[in-house]
């Protein structure tokens, strides 16, 4: 792609949609907005078919001097561009999702969705550090707006609390970010990734960043926004939130938090482990008990999402392309469950999950797909979360078999409340008339799970194309940490392992086999 | 120093007396509402000529000597010239939005536009004085018009009060300015700012540093700082609506280019007398204007605590004492009057049936249904002023705590930030009124393209699009800060 400003295009083409939709009535507004978003996809196929990899680090690279003490300036690498595909993969089906569960305000509610996938594709593409900034704090507008109007009853208090709990972690990384540049000199991020802060000052920086993506992520105790909001939010909203916002987290540690502040991530990383266990065993338990279909998946993303973070801090290459792949697998697989919850609420509009129960039987199209999902959820080798999670606890255990012991327990767990739901939903008898009449999937809610469905199951069979574009990155990264890699607990006596370390395998070892 | 080049620095002052004087006379034979709407187009043309003089001192940088006119009393340099361009707009569109409203309240006189002339007049004196005693006089031109301007409605009891709260309190924290006045002049032998800053250039002599006190104090006072803001939420609140948003706009960009000038030259030399002074209130307007505006219902008032909530974060590129902050601030006060005018215009458009105005937060809900564009609009406001980006808001909160983290302010500029968070909070509730509540069918008046066209122009300069100007308003702002601070 020579001159082709691509980046900018498919962060304009939702934009300018959006101010469109605020000025149409309901149906166009919904055609305008999937046909943007589908337009976005094919920009991002072209995107990933034109990625060279192995080529430069940066691509696609774009900088115009438009403002005063930053610049607008794009670019991706490996781990941008898996991410963006994720992105502009969930919005068509978001804005189908809610073609027509949304019935008021419609024009409103898709401008808020584009702007989002604008902010979204701004996140991950800009190499401006305060560009990053502004995107990312933006998309706090339109998710308040989201979840406030179209929620659920008790939309107001989580929109609140959604918009000042991530406001609130976000300001001290902007004072962090503002001695950076004042240090170093520069906003440039690819600069700014190999800059060597002083170790002292480090420590610092780091907490003002971990206090923005640990509550973005969000890891415990600071996930409590989560549930709250995942309820409320239309499921559209829901999708989008697990989809995509969450990872802006885990992006946020894998391009600023680890290459930025090696030592300092080294320094910390028992914290993250600390957090990250408690995260995967306390939620694990937490969603084992809810009543509430979507609180359920709402805890399951955090003990997710906990096993991004030690993936991420493990300082080795095999935890980092675990986390990714968790993220990508994770975008999908919760989008995809948000999803299916939101199929049957469209239908019965409860999440009770005790109001639902033998949908085998008269939606067996809709349980075939939900049972790929919640196996994906689950991690069952051929899906992608598998592949993940098995790449992530591989990693920690090299550097920790302890922390890998426990966040094992959560493939365990994961399994014992999925299942668990699955067997309420949709198995069982079929105790309730209503859920019971319900019918099977339509022809729309058909195309929405299909390309879910389809790209789970690639990135199960297949996982090389979504390591392909990444792997130098994460390489060139792990060489960034290298220094400051913290020692293994492993105590390896070459040439054979122990007996001890053929001990402390197994948990692992179940967690993959699961 | 000739005469002539002293009059010509003059020019903007002289020009807006001798019309503002003109227009009194043509006044006294003005009869009807036709009349006073072509005095208001009048003034504005005034204003609009004012404007365009000090355009060139501002682009070419002017500053020292060339500046200087009546022997080192005013000073026509580019950054008064900077904060005239403010104050020029902000008058010019509390003046373009004053008919409709007091023609409904049947007082529409046009004396208005006259004692508005005056008062930017004196602000224009405030922002170029380089003398305690041209400081003063043109303060107290400023305050006495604005004394007028808040009892404007006189028979309406809550536009009186304001009136009087207004001049009582104005009058005491007058009466601390010059008490500090006079201790700075008995301390230093001299009202010259350049004269007070060298004879200070040494150790500070404890009544020469009670003089600077009471200067901020009273300087505190009209900027509306906490803990000199207690008449800021009453006056807004009573006061009409057009000479509301003039107080919130003009006069807090004029007295904010005083302090600048007052600290930075005046006691340039004694930094670390007063930062700390700075810093403190700084932070309690900060906080003050958070936790005040929570409680609010009335939308005036709201925004009047969020104006002392924007003076505290301007406070911060003060406290920075360096270039960078000058700029900080000026770029800042660019933004903060384009949002002052916006929110002010947007409440003026907020009318029930029979055109009488709607204040209260409750009466907008679900307005974002009934007034899609005025909504959003006004919501765009809420989330510039809490300083959430892409809006443009979010870039003055930015230029003046990169300042103070340049300058080493970190511990003021995490705790800054942080409350920043609290404030976010009643803007979002202006918004969720507005957006997730059920309409309330109040607001259903009609407006004249004159507010739309300016709520039109003020969107605009907040949305995203502003981040195109950054460059040019840095620029501007750096000239204009370079004068001040030539060294630093």
């Amino acid at each position: 792609m020579t001159g082709f400003p691509i980046l900018s295009v498919m962060l304009a083409v939702p934009l300018i949609a959006a101010l469109a939709c605020l000025f149409s009535d309901a149906k166009s507004a919904r055609w305008i907005a999937l046909l943007a978003t589908l337009v976005d996809f094919a920009l991002g196929v072209m995107l990933w078919a034109n990625y060279d990899v192995g080529g430069a680090q940066w691509q696609f690279t774009e900088s115009v001097a438009l403002f005063a003490g930053f610049s607008y300036k794009l670019g991706i690498d490996g781990i941008a561009l898996l991410l963006i595909m994720l992105s502009v993969f969930l919005m068509p089906i978001c804005i189908g999702a809610s073609w027509l569960s949304i019935d008021k305000r419609v024009g409103e509610y898709m401008a808020a969705f584009l702007l989002m996938e604008t902010l979204m594709i701004g996140v991950f593409a800009a190499q401006d550090l305060f560009l990053f900034y502004i995107m990312f704090e933006a998309g706090l507008i339109p998710m308040y707006l989201i979840i406030g109007v179209w929620g659920g009853a008790d939309r107001i208090y989580a929109s609140y609390k959604f918009f000042l709990y991530t406001l609130l972690g976000s300001v001290l990384m902007l004072i962090a970010m503002l001695w950076m540049v004042n240090e170093a000199g520069t906003t440039d991020i690819p600069t700014l990734m190999a800059y060597d802060f002083p170790a002292g000052a480090q420590k610092w920086l780091w907490l003002a960043f971990f206090a923005s993506f640990a509550v973005k992520m969000p890891m415990w105790p600071v996930h409590t926004w989560l549930p709250d909001a995942h309820v409320q939010a239309p499921t559209a909203g829901s999708v989008i939130l697990a989809g995509v916002l969450l990872k802006m987290g885990g992006y946020g540690f894998i391009r600023f938090s680890l290459p930025m502040f090696p030592e300092a991530s080294a320094q910390f990383a028992p914290l993250i482990f600390a957090l990250s266990m408690i995260a995967v065993v306390a939620t694990s338990l937490i969603a084992l008990v809810q009543h509430d279909m979507k609180k359920l998946i709402a805890y399951s993303s955090v003990a997710h999402m906990a096993i991004v973070t030690i993936g991420l801090f493990a300082f080795n290459v095999q935890g980092l392309e675990g986390s990714m792949i968790v993220m990508l697998s994770h975008g999908l697989v919760s989008g995809a469950l948000f999803l299916a919850v939101g199929v049957i609420y469209d239908r019965l509009h409860t999440r009770e999950i005790a109001r639902y129960g033998g949908l085998a039987v008269n939606m067996p199209k809709y349980a075939l797909f939900f049972m790929v999902f919640t196996m994906a959820s689950v991690g069952l080798p051929g899906t992608s979360g598998f592949v993940g999670e098995v790449l992530a606890l591989s990693g920690i255990y090299q550097l920790n078999s302890w922390v890998a012991a426990v966040c094992g327990t959560g493939v365990i767990l994961g399994a014992a409340y999925m299942l668990y739901l699955y067997r309420r939903v949709i198995f069982g008898e079929q105790k309730n008339a209503d859920a019971a009449a319900m019918p099977d999937l339509d022809l729309r809610e058909w195309l929405m799970m299909v390309p879910l469905a389809a790209a789970v199951l690639w990135m199960g069979i297949y996982p090389e194309s979504f390591l392909k574009p990444m792997r130098q990155d994460i390489a060139s990264l792990d060489a960034r940490l290298a220094r400051a890699k913290p020692a293994s607990d492993a105590k390896l006596t070459a040439p054979k392992p122990g007996a001890a370390a053929e001990a402390e395998h197994e948990p692992a070892a179940h967690g993959g086999a699961h | 120093m000739d005469w002539s080049h002293s009059l010509r620095l003059v020019a903007p002052e002289e020009l807006l007396s001798v019309s503002g004087l003109v227009l009194l006379l043509g006044s006294a034979w003005a009869k009807g509402k036709r009349d006073a709407r072509a005095i208001t187009w009048l003034a504005v043309l005034t204003l609009a000529i004012a404007a365009a003089l000090v355009v060139k001192p501002l682009w070419s940088g002017l500053s020292g000597e060339a500046a200087n006119a009546f022997d080192g009393l005013y000073s026509g340099d580019a950054f008064a010239a900077f904060a005239k361009l403010l104050i020029y707009a902000a008058a010019g569109a509390s003046l373009l939005v004053a008919p409709v409203f007091f023609e409904k309240a049947r007082s529409m006189r046009p004396e208005y536009p006259v004692l508005v002339l005056f008062a930017v007049a004196g602000m224009g004196m405030m922002v170029s004085a380089t003398d305690m005693l041209t400081l003063y006089v043109g303060l107290e031109l400023n305050s006495l018009a604005a004394y007028v301007l808040a009892a404007f409605l006189r028979n309406d009891q809550c536009s009186a009060e304001a009136g009087l709260k207004y001049f009582v309190l104005g009058a005491l924290a007058s009466g601390i300015l010059l008490f500090g006045m006079s201790l700075t002049y008995g301390f230093t032998g001299t009202t010259s700012f350049t004269g007070i800053a060298a004879a200070l250039s040494g150790e500070i002599s404890t009544g020469a540093l009670f003089g600077l006190v009471f200067v901020l104090a009273g300087l505190a006072f009209k900027i509306s700082a906490a803990p000199f803001h207690m008449w800021t939420p009453d006056v807004y609140e009573g006061a009409p609506t057009p000479v509301t948003m003039f107080f919130a706009s003009a006069p807090k960009v004029a007295a904010l280019a005083l302090t600048i000038r007052v600290a930075l030259v005046a006691f340039g030399t004694q930094i670390a007398a007063w930062q700390q002074i700075v810093i403190v209130v700084s932070l309690m307007s900060i906080v003050i204007g958070a936790l005040g505006a929570i409680g609010q219902s009335n939308l005036k008032r709201l925004l009047a605590y969020s104006s002392i909530n924007n003076v505290g974060f301007l406070l911060i590129g003060l406290a920075a004492a360096t270039r960078a902050g000058v700029e900080g601030m000026l770029v800042y006060l660019a933004i903060y009057v384009a949002m002052t005018v916006g929110g002010f215009v947007a409440l003026l458009m907020l009318k029930d049936r029979d055109g009488n105005q709607v204040e209260q937060i409750d009466q907008i809900a679900g307005l974002s249904r009934e007034r899609k564009v005025l909504a959003l609009c006004f919501a765009m406001v809420m989330f510039s002023l809490a300083g959430i980006p892409p809006l443009f808001g979010f870039w003055g909160k930015f230029v003046v705590f990169q300042a103070a983290v340049a300058a080493g302010l970190l511990p003021l500029a995490v705790i800054g930030i942080a409350a920043s968070v609290i404030g976010a909070f009643y803007y979002l509730k202006v918004v969720k009124v507005m957006y997730f509540d059920e309409p309330a069918g109040v607001v259903v008046g009609k407006s004249d393209w004159i507010h739309h066209a300016l709520l039109l122009i003020a969107a605009l300069f907040i949305s995203p699009l502003g981040y195109l100007l950054t460059k040019c308003l840095g620029t501007l702002a750096a000239l204009a800060a370079g004068t001040l601070t030539p060294g630093a």
